[in-house]
């Protein structure tokens, strides 16, 4: 999946909720591509041109796991916490 | 990403570049054919040079990028002034060169440590006794093989000792006596490789059990050094042998690669065990033909050991002092002044090590000298540049460069400089420091020093070349980067430090030139007066046969030889001695007039035969020549100094005197004749001897001719070069008589020069730098001048157009300069007064205070000083003010 594409994706599964801003896209990309949790790769389009897209590595998912447990641990605390006030 | 493809982006960013815009040009695209509006895309994602810096950043490293970028730019900078960065390399490489080649002369003489095992464990006896000639103390290293073997068990449980016998030249054959050929032959103790833990190249090497009983181990081991040469690394060598005199020898094996012997700037050919001297040295107490090395064992101190050796020495001291009973009050006091030292020997030890380390280290502070001065010139260099691209410089901090960078920035061009010079000195290190090497010892055969180009070599012209940069680079560095923008980009900075600054610089480069030629011209005086020295004979078209004859033979028998060659064509004159003159060989006795005992000083002997002191050209005084009938003991010719200090300056033909012998015994002579005074030992600063000339025919206490197995021939060609007629006369030699043969010849010019060879090469080298240190100075001094006048030509343009003479203009373009000149010189001279001491002992009959020692050097600096200020001057002076004006 190249840039807009990522982008576009968000956006549209979270149904417009959430925005990726465009500035801040690309070097976050590239900081996770220098982490190793993505792969980056050139294809060229029908267009003729060419387009950076990526993919997530092992490590990437293995970040993800850890990331969305944390995010789990997180909400569910702070859902508890709205419970309870 | 790893680090790897971090840093392959860095040499890669203008692909990166291009990628990073090549995906957010492909975004907006995406953008707009989601039919969104272009300009509003391009709003949201930002800035595309922002992005691309900030993506950039991340997928390589910053700052090496940026060094590469400084590098490319400092690259061009370079390459835009062709001629100043090609004089200001040549200049630098001229002195890292020489700074290369003196570090590698020093590290394989005095600091490479011996490739073995334990090295930094490796320490020496060493000895230190009043100097029998003027009481000086003398250091040596000699010791005999009683010493050692008693040191050897005294030490059993804190260190191992092994014998190194020194470096002998040695003449063996592998086949018959014709095929002589040369080696340096040294005797080691068995156990020495299994001490220095070595492994063979081939077959095996020696050990303890090959060093037990005398004689009985004829077993050899070439180095490896040999074995290439001689062999070709062919390993059937291991088994052929060779005889020495009458010993054959078996080759057992080769040492390992690398491993040259422990006497360091020596190369040993041959090791053999200890056991093989002959029996007579192995059990004398009086003879010291030996290095001890001790290898300690972990944990042990050398206080202890040093303690433990001295009583060693002195029990050995006292059993000798029963075998010398002869011996003068003198002489006892200096024996039992004679004291015994434990210094480290991890990197071998040499005689040459000794007389080489103060010249090598005074050598090695001029070419640093001479490179301080280079570096000065290159510095101001950089300031004159720095000056023309102030606004430069000021333009990049207005544009937010940090001050760090364009610190970086200026650095970064110097380790250009720097880089470039050391590879270029490299080169000419690499082929100097053999050169130099070569003249360190040119007559000795075996006597070579290994230069290897190693990681160590390497190391220090890399920590040379960094250190050089920070020299000349940082101060220009840091005075750029502390650009004022608004004054330097208004075109009025203060030029005034830089002026300062590069005058003071030249002040110093004057000082330190001043310093290297007053060197010269003391090594330069010294060798003259050294060589000059009268000598007492003439040794115009003198050859030196020395010969060996392969078992004793009479007197009578080498008379015949040497007539035999006295009769051949174009030989002038010919004559015996016992040995060459002035070849290191001599011979002392103590003499006794009157039956008193022995007096303090001790006079030289010489076997000559008659017709000699006339071959030599040395002028008889009274009496008269030796004749056939003269046989030593007997008669004696003596010089004058030996008659003034026997017999008080009266008529000493027709005296009689003694030869005390260690033992007590005496031999009578009689002087039948007076010759004028000539040197006969190679050490010339020390003043000529009482001298006793003797028949070459010796006789026995029965009155029978004495054989003997060497001899000197003596001729006197009549051609120009002697040498020409070496090989006629080896053949002569070898034709007069079976078993007779000439082992060696060297004409009497050649050993004349053996004791000035340090001299002469401190006096070629010294004055080599001289040259080098007043060129980059002057070179110096015409670019800094050259440099003001360009600053000052509005003033200058000024004056001119109100009036200004010529006259004035040059005093005042040249005096600034010519006042640095004169307080470098000034304070060249007083680092010269304070530092002279410490070459003293190099020295000989010079001093400081000499007129000629410091007239030359100041008229040398101020010739050059004025040369390299007429360009300026003439520029100054012709200055059109008209012209300049208008170009404002």
């Amino acid at each position: 999946m190249h840039g807009y594409a990522i982008m576009s994706a968000i956006k549209e599964s979270s149904g417009d909720v959430l925005r990726a801003d465009e500035g801040s896209l690309y070097p976050a990309l590239h900081r996770m591509e220098e982490n190793g949790w993505i792969r980056a790769e050139w294809v060229t389009k029908d267009t003729g041109r060419r387009a950076r897209t990526y993919e997530l590595t092992l490590m990437g998912k293995r970040q993800l796991a850890d990331e969305e447990s944390r995010w789990r641990a997180v909400t569910s605390a702070v859902n508890r916490v709205l419970r309870t006030v | 990403m790893s680090i790897w493809s971090r840093i392959a982006n860095t040499f890669q960013s203008d692909r990166l570049s291009r990628e990073i815009d090549e995906e957010l040009q492909s975004h907006i695209e995406e953008a707009i054919a989601e039919h969104r509006d272009p300009t509003e895309a391009r709003r949201a994602l930002g800035s595309a040079l922002l992005l691309r810096e900030a993506s950039r950043d991340l997928r390589l490293i910053a700052w090496l990028d940026s060094v590469r970028a400084d590098a490319i730019f400092g690259w061009r900078q370079i390459l835009k002034r062709k001629v100043t960065s090609a004089a200001a390399i040549l200049s630098l490489a001229l002195a890292i060169g020489a700074c290369v080649a003196a570090f590698r002369l020093i590290d394989a003489l005095l600091l490479r440590p011996l490739p073995v095992a334990g090295a930094d464990r490796l320490y020496a006896v060493s000895f230190e006794s009043p100097s029998a000639v003027d009481g000086t103390p003398v250091q040596y290293y000699s010791c005999s093989y009683p010493l050692f073997l008693r040191m050897r068990t005294d030490l059993r449980d804190r260190a191992e000792a092994i014998a190194v016998s020194y470096n002998g030249e040695t003449d063996l054959t592998y086949g018959t006596d014709q095929d002589m050929e040369w080696v340096n032959l040294q005797y080691v103790s068995g156990w020495m490789f299994d001490m220095f833990r070595l492994r063979p190249a081939a077959g095996r090497l020696l050990h303890e059990n090959d060093d037990v009983a005398s004689g009985a181990h004829p077993y050899a081991v070439l180095s490896y050094d040999y074995w290439t040469r001689r062999f070709g690394r062919s390993p059937s060598a291991v088994g052929r042998t060779f005889r020495v005199g009458n010993d054959v020898y078996e080759i057992v094996g080769v040492a390992p690669a690398g491993f040259t012997g422990t006497e360091t700037g020596w190369i040993t050919d041959v090791f053999v065990p200890m056991a093989m001297k002959n029996p007579r040295t192995l059990a004398s107490l009086n003879n010291f033909w030996l290095f001890t090395f001790l290898e300690l064992k972990p944990g042990v101190g050398t206080g202890a050991v040093q303690e433990k050796l001295r009583a060693t020495f002195h029990s050995i001291q006292e059993e000798r002092r029963k075998v010398l009973p002869a011996m003068t009050q003198h002489d006892r006091e200096r024996f039992w002044q004679e004291k015994l030292f434990l210094e480290p020997a991890s990197s071998g030890l040499s005689n040459m090590q000794r007389e080489y380390r103060q010249a090598l280290a005074v050598l090695g502070l001029l070419v640093a000298l001479v490179l301080a001065i280079g570096c000065a010139n290159v510095a101001n260099l950089m300031t004159a540049q720095a000056s023309a691209r102030a606004r430069e410089m000021a333009l990049r901090v207005a544009i937010g460069a940090g001050r760090l960078r364009l610190v970086q920035l200026v650095l970064v061009e110097s380790a250009w400089l720097a880089t470039l010079a050391t590879a270029i000195g490299g080169i000419f290190a690499y082929w100097s420091a053999p050169l130099v090497a070569g003249m360190l010892h040119p007559r000795a055969y075996g006597a070579r020093l290994n230069l290897p180009m190693d990681w160590r070599v390497l190391s220090f012209a890399l920590l040379l070349a960094c250190g050089v940069t920070f020299l000349f680079g940082l101060i220009p560095a840091l005075r750029a980067s502390a650009v004022k923008p608004v004054s330097a980009l208004r075109g009025g900075e203060d030029p005034h430090w830089r002026g300062r600054l590069m005058r003071s610089l030249i002040a110093l480069q004057v000082a330190f030139c001043f310093v290297v030629h007053l060197t010269a011209g003391l090594f330069v005086t010294t060798f003259e007066r050294l060589s000059n020295q009268p000598a007492g004979f003439s040794s115009d078209r003198i050859l030196n046969l020395e010969a060996v004859s392969s078992s004793p033979q009479s007197p009578v028998l080498w008379d015949q030889v040497m007539q035999h060659v006295r009769g051949m064509p174009g030989i002038e004159g010919a004559a015996l001695i016992g040995w060459p003159l002035m070849s290191g060989e001599s011979v002392i006795g103590n003499i006794a007039v009157n039956g008193a005992p022995p007096g303090n000083v001790f006079a030289d002997f010489i076997m000559i035969s008659p017709g000699w002191a006339e071959l030599m050209r040395i002028p008889l005084l009274g009496g008269r020549d030796f004749r056939a009938s003269d046989f030593n003991p007997g008669a004696a010719v003596v010089n004058q100094l030996f008659a003034r200090q026997y017999f008080q300056g009266e008529d000493a033909v027709g005296k009689w005197f003694d030869r005390v012998d260690a033992a007590g015994g005496r031999s009578h002579y009689q002087i039948v004749g007076l010759i004028r005074d000539a040197r006969s030992r190679d050490r010339l600063r020390w003043p000529i001897r009482p001298t006793v000339y003797v028949p070459f025919a010796a006789v026995d206490s029965a009155g029978a001719l004495r054989p003997t197995g060497r001899g000197t021939i003596v001729v006197r060609t009549a051609s120009q070069n002697p040498l020409a007629l070496a090989a006629a006369l080896r053949r002569e030699v070898a034709d007069a008589r079976p078993g007779f043969r000439v082992r060696d010849v060297h004409t009497q010019m050649e050993l004349n020069q053996n004791d000035t060879v340090r001299e002469r090469l401190l006096a070629i080298l010294a004055s080599f730098f001289a040259g080098v240190a007043l060129l980059l100075a002057c070179i110096g001094l015409y670019g800094v001048l050259d440099y003001s006048v360009l600053q000052r030509r509005r003033e200058i343009g000024i004056s001119i157009a109100v009036g200004a003479r010529t006259g004035d203009i040059v005093r005042r373009v040249s005096g600034q300069g010519f006042a640095m000149v004169l307080m470098g010189a000034v304070g060249g001279l007083a680092i010269g007064m304070a530092s002279v001491r410490y070459v003293e002992s190099l020295l000989y009959q010079v001093r400081l205070t000499d007129v000629s020692i410091v007239a030359l050097p100041t008229l040398a600096i101020l010739i050059g000083g004025l040369l390299a200020a007429l360009p300026a001057v003439f520029r100054a002076a012709r200055t059109d003010p008209a012209k300049m004006l208008r170009a404002e």
